[in-house]
């Protein structure tokens, strides 16, 4: 049937519909108008269009950019990946520290946030703090009170939602704020871990002020509000019976958590998890401030470290046409490494959600 | 609403989105151009270094001239010199004067005009530190080879003496970003030190054989104030206004001098300037002047095509070279002395028409 037909035949069966039916409905069954139609088409071009800008965008960044390093990646080669100086008067340029610095520190504040940000996660879905202030109110009798009876619900949501503020304050606020406390407040512990522990290479050196424990301190928090966020989305998401039959079947409350109800949630939780460590990578001015960016390659928590993030944003204004191919590159591998952490993450994803199949 | 019409609507407001940036100068054609023939905007880049100075001027001058506007964007010597080449801006800056080479390649010619001087301290934070530490050459060489490590090392310590020193780690704190203070600080080190110049080398960002990086004068800043035992290089004016205390240096004479007009102002002095106005002095040889010293350039055409930018951007200069001079020393420069003014206000001459 073509165009024409159907709307031929859509008019008829308007036309002999009840029309007391179709004036009450509001002229529903009017055929569209000629606006109708070119605002419907004029529409879905612009959404296609979008959707297609988006795509068209990226693209053209990476052209550009494999565009612009090509020289530098003829020059170099693959010794650029392995080489570990940065010295734009000689023109010798490698990026094994940067490399290394983005993963240790990306890696290193990944594990602290998700400890956190799932504990917390946990604590915001499980209603523990609910309970806790529901008891608190019901002893001193308080507990279906107009106002003060919403108390544990409202609490649990400001919770939520101060969590979810901290992925509003500019890096550059977490990078001040990591000097002037952070840094302060971790030098004596890392003075006695050094001291005493010195012979563990973790601890390997004094604290040099900007270093590897300060700036995976602070993506740990950045990554917080991506991780706790989508895991308490997916731990709330857990069907009810799950929750029920766990407990029928005997279990505590902690022992349903960790056994049924974090499992149940995993893909969810791994998602935000993959979601932080791209945040994490491509963090840029907070780490450009606390890192140190000293070209080290070291195991010690207290060494200065730099990141290739922090390597392009240090030398960009600055450089020489020779020095930019070399950026290029280095903006390049970071690139390649944020794509190789996004796919792997996508699979295992896809591999842990071909696994919970059954329970949805 | 119905969601036909909530359809309907938005096309028209997307419709309406993109047609106001077509539609909106054509309303009152008169108007803009009108402005734009009485107003005056020049455009500068360049290096960070006098850039708060700069600024100063040209606020003032506005003040003083309000059709006269001047936007200068402090973004490193490199985009200044290289934003000059390609003739993006009316004036650059730099802190280091640009080299023959890069002067050829420049088609309406160059007048390097040195407008201000500044100079590089080295500050730190020693707890428990004598009033006045003073620092040899080869001390602060060794600490920024990193060849020096501990505070209560001999070689800084026969230069204090009296004071005890702690056992404490040396932080050597440098910029992370390429910079004209780096520039300048490590074409003395190159001077004073041939290990250092087969070494690290000069240049506005360099590889860095020891220590941490911050970015900006701000970024070291912090860094020194929050890390003990660390010792880096700051522009003066910044340091000033932070109030970090300064080492006091050894300098070509043999004498240690603190940082302070009048020892800025015996380094410019003692060096003539030659008929380029390309005066380096990585290395100041009076026996009051104090050790790291640079003037800084305003790079000119010589000739521009408009008349008007031209005459404007002589008068804005001749400005800074008079009226301006008297800000330099409140915001941490070295005021020209009075032989270096007479030389750059006959240069100004040679930008024409």
């Amino acid at each position: 049937m073509s165009r024409a037909e159907l709307a031929l035949s859509l008019r008829s069966a308007g036309g002999n519909g009840d029309l007391g039916h179709a004036e009450a409905a509001g002229g529903i069954s009017q055929p569209p108008s000629a606006f109708d139609v070119a605002a419907d088409r004029a529409l879905r071009a612009l959404a296609l269009g979008a959707a297609w800008a988006a795509v068209l965008i990226v693209i053209l960044i990476v052209a550009e950019i494999s565009h612009r390093a090509l020289p530098a990646v003829r020059e170099h080669g693959a010794g650029f990946l392995t080489a570990r100086t940065w010295d734009a008067n000689r023109a010798n340029f490698g990026i094994l520290p940067q490399i290394v610095g983005t993963l240790y520190s990306s890696f290193l504040g990944l594990a602290i946030g998700t400890v956190f940000g799932v504990a917390i996660a946990i604590f915001l879905s499980e209603g523990f703090l609910a309970a806790f202030l529901y008891t608190a109110l019901k002893a001193v009798g308080y507990e279906d009170h107009r106002f003060w009876g919403t108390l544990p619900l409202r609490v649990e949501g400001l919770l939520k939602i101060t969590i979810e503020l901290l992925a509003a304050i500019p890096s550059v606020v977490y990078g001040l704020w990591g000097i002037f406390v952070v840094i302060p407040m971790i030098r004596p512990l890392a003075d006695w871990l050094h001291a005493h522990l010195g012979w563990i290479p973790l601890f390997g050196t004094t604290l040099s002020g900007p270093g590897l424990l300060p700036a995976s301190l602070v993506l740990a928090i950045m990554v917080l509000p991506t991780i706790t966020a989508i895991s308490r989305d997916a731990l709330v998401a857990v069907p009810p019976k799950l929750r029920e039959a766990a407990f029928g079947l005997g279990a505590t409350h902690w022992e349903a958590i960790l056994a049924v109800i974090v499992p149940a949630a995993a893909t969810g939780i791994f998602g935000s998890i993959v979601l932080g460590f791209g945040r994490a990578l491509g963090e840029t001015v907070a780490l450009a401030m606390l890192a140190g960016n000293a070209n080290v390659i070291s195991w010690s928590l207290f060494s200065p470290c730099s990141t290739l993030a922090a390597l392009l944003a240090n030398h960009f204004s600055e450089a020489a046409s020779i020095e930019v191919g070399a950026l290029m590159y280095a903006a390049l591998v970071l690139l390649a490494i944020t794509l190789v952490v996004n796919i792997v993450g996508a699979i295992i994803l896809q591999r842990a959600e071909a696994g919970l199949k059954g329970l949805r | 609403m119905k969601p036909g019409r909530a359809r309907n609507l938005l096309v028209a407001a997307c419709c309406a989105a993109l047609l106001f940036p077509v539609l909106e100068p054509l309303r009152g054609p008169g108007r803009g151009i009108a402005q734009a023939a009485d107003k005056i905007t020049l455009q500068g880049t360049g290096a960070t270094f006098p850039a708060p100075l700069y600024q100063r001027w040209f606020s003032e001058y506005n003040q003083l001239h309000p059709e006269v506007q001047i936007n200068y964007q402090p973004l490193g010597s490199g985009a200044g010199v290289q934003q000059f080449t390609q003739q993006l801006v009316d004036f650059g800056a730099s802190d280091a004067a640009m080299t023959d080479e890069e002067i050829a390649q420049v088609k309406p010619g160059v007048v390097l005009l040195p407008m201000t001087a500044g100079s590089v301290a080295i500050a730190y934070n020693l707890p428990n530190a004598p009033a006045e530490l003073k620092l040899s050459r080869e001390a602060y060489v060794g600490i920024f080879l990193g060849k020096i490590t501990k505070w209560n090392d001999p070689k800084i310590a026969a230069a204090n003496p009296g004071a005890t020193m702690p056992d404490l780690d040396i932080t050597p704190v440098a910029r992370s970003d390429g910079s004209g203070t780096t520039y300048v600080f490590t074409n003395h080190l190159s001077t004073i030190s041939d290990a250092w110049k087969s070494g690290p080398g000069t240049g506005k960002s360099i590889e860095w054989p020891a220590g941490v990086r911050g970015k900006g004068n701000a970024g070291v800043t912090a860094l020194i104030k929050q890390t003990p035992g660390a010792v880096g290089y700051v522009e003066y004016g910044y340091a000033k206004q932070t109030g970090m205390p300064m080492a006091t240096l050894e300098n070509k004479a043999g004498k240690y001098i603190k940082i302070d007009a009048a020892s800025q102002t015996a380094a410019l002095s003692g060096v003539e300037l030659p008929a380029d106005l390309r005066a380096w002095l990585p290395d100041p040889a009076g026996a009051a002047a104090y050790p790291i010293v640079t003037y800084t350039w305003l790079l000119c055409y010589k000739t521009y095509d408009k008349p008007e930018v031209a005459r404007t951007l002589k008068e804005v200069i001749s400005y800074g070279l008079s009226d301006g001079q008297k800000f330099s020393e409140e915001l941490g420069y070295i005021p020209l002395p009075a032989n270096v003014v007479a030389a750059v206000t006959k240069a100004v001459e040679r930008i024409s028409p």
